[in-house]
């Protein structure tokens, strides 16, 4: 169970290019914090450093009491620009499948499509669905298996205006249930959070 | 074990359409077969002298085509990232995926070696251990081979460095299959080279994927 993220004078380098260095923040249970910075300021390897699939120069990264591995293995999601879907496969089979391997069930998978209204679209391959469908077939990981912590890369940018509000909806219930949101965006989210500005 | 379970199912539904599939890598195994006697001749006592070391060396070449998009794929679209976020390890999803492709083109490919083998004029009474050999050794083909698909993520033209790094490894299986089968048509003892043959397909099925999670963890940071 992460119970919070600490973020303890991070520095990461990607390519030969120091990015950012001492970044410190603390994030608590029910707390969302918006990662804002220019395009290739780090957002993106911030995130992905907090999964543990990029490398620190420097600092270190905490979950509280968690081990970082479990909290890795089974404590957070991360929806970014790169989903994963395969655009063979219909909408179910690749829902069914990353709920399963996010820990969720069938029945878990089903009830996140009704909340993401993918139901219609279930038959059809991932290849035929719009930017802003694909991206709440992503987003449907979230709710298909709950995890404390979720990591977003840009999660507002292809959906519409009614879809942004939903899905601030979601947010504000995950953040009411105790979860953890960490996002990086370029517009405002439309939640409370706090802001951390990388290379400011 | 679900996600063990949901993970072969996929992996096994992407090696079947992945560049065709078994499909293709059963078709290019008849075309080599085929194109064998127009370069050796047609006389039948050459043919079949080299048919089961033809079928074999056509086999490894075979499980070589679909190898450098197992982990490419999932490396580019990202999908190898949301596989890592999971408490299986990812020695064991590599492992899993190594037997999806096997399921997927080995096993085909099993199928499909012994009808080649007697096509060029191989005994008829060598069928069995063609299908055993080709099968173990599929299993070897996948395991060694995703080794070489792992090590060459993120390379421009990663498919011709995968079969540069794997042909070394596919040495031993090729061997060993081709002497237990050579050794069988001349009526020799054939149980060593098989034992060898399985033995190095359980040592790559044992060691395969923690080289291969090592090359993923390496090309995803």
């Amino acid at each position: 169970m992460i119970e919070r993220l600490e973020l303890r004078g991070v520095g990461v380098r990607r390519g030969g290019r120091r990015l950012f260095s001492g970044l410190s923040m603390t994030l608590g249970a029910g707390e969302a914090c918006a990662l804002t910075g220019a395009n290739g300021a780090g957002k993106t390897s911030l995130l992905r450093a907090v999964a543990g699939l990029v490398g620190l120069e420097a600092g270190e990264i905490a979950f509280g009491a968690a081990e970082a591995s479990e909290a890795r293995g089974a404590g957070l999601h991360l929806i970014g620009h790169q989903d994963g879907l395969k655009p063979a496969r219909t909408t179910r089979e690749e829902l069914d499948f990353w709920s399963v391997w996010s820990g969720g069930t069938a029945a878990s998978a089903e009830e996140a499509a009704k909340a993401l209204d993918l139901v219609a679209l279930l038959d059809l391959e991932v290849r035929r669905l719009s930017a802003g469908q694909r991206r709440r077939l992503a987003l449907a990981r979230l709710l298909a298996a709950p995890r404390l912590l979720w990591l977003l890369d840009e999660p507002l940018s292809p959906l519409d205006a009614g879809w942004r509000s939903r899905f601030g909806a979601m947010m504000q219930a995950h953040l009411a249930g105790g979860g953890l949101i960490l996002a990086a965006v370029h517009d405002p989210l439309p939640i409370d959070a706090k802001v951390l500005e990388i290379g400011a | 074990m679900s996600r063990l379970g949901a993970l072969l199912a996929r992996e096994t539904a992407l090696a079947w359409g992945r560049g065709g599939g078994p499909l293709v890598s059963v078709g290019f195994y008849a075309g080599v077969a085929t194109l064998l006697p127009l370069a050796i001749g047609p006389e039948a006592e050459r043919l079949a002298a080299v048919a089961p070391g033809a079928a074999w060396v056509a086999l490894a070449l075979a499980s070589l085509l679909s190898l450098d998009r197992l982990f490419e794929r999932d490396y580019e679209d990202g999908a190898l990232d949301h596989l890592t976020l999971s408490p299986v390890p990812l020695e064991l999803t590599c492992a899993v995926k190594c037997a999806g492709q096997w399921l997927a083109t080995g096993a085909p490919l099993a199928l499909a070696a012994p009808v080649a083998a007697i096509a060029l004029g191989a005994p008829l009474a060598l069928t069995p251990l063609i299908f055993v050999c080709a099968l173990v050794g599929g299993l070897a083909f996948a395991f060694t081979g995703g080794i070489g698909a792992a090590l060459s993520l993120g390379a421009r033209r990663g498919g011709l460095l995968t079969a540069v790094i794997v042909l070394p490894l596919f040495v031993p299986p090729v061997i060993f299959g081709g002497g237990a089968l050579a050794a069988f048509a001349g009526g020799l003892p054939w149980a060593p080279g098989l034992a060898l043959l399985c033995a190095y397909g359980a040592a790559a099925v044992a060691l395969g994927p923690l080289a291969m999670a090592a090359a993923c963890r390496n090309a995803l940071s």
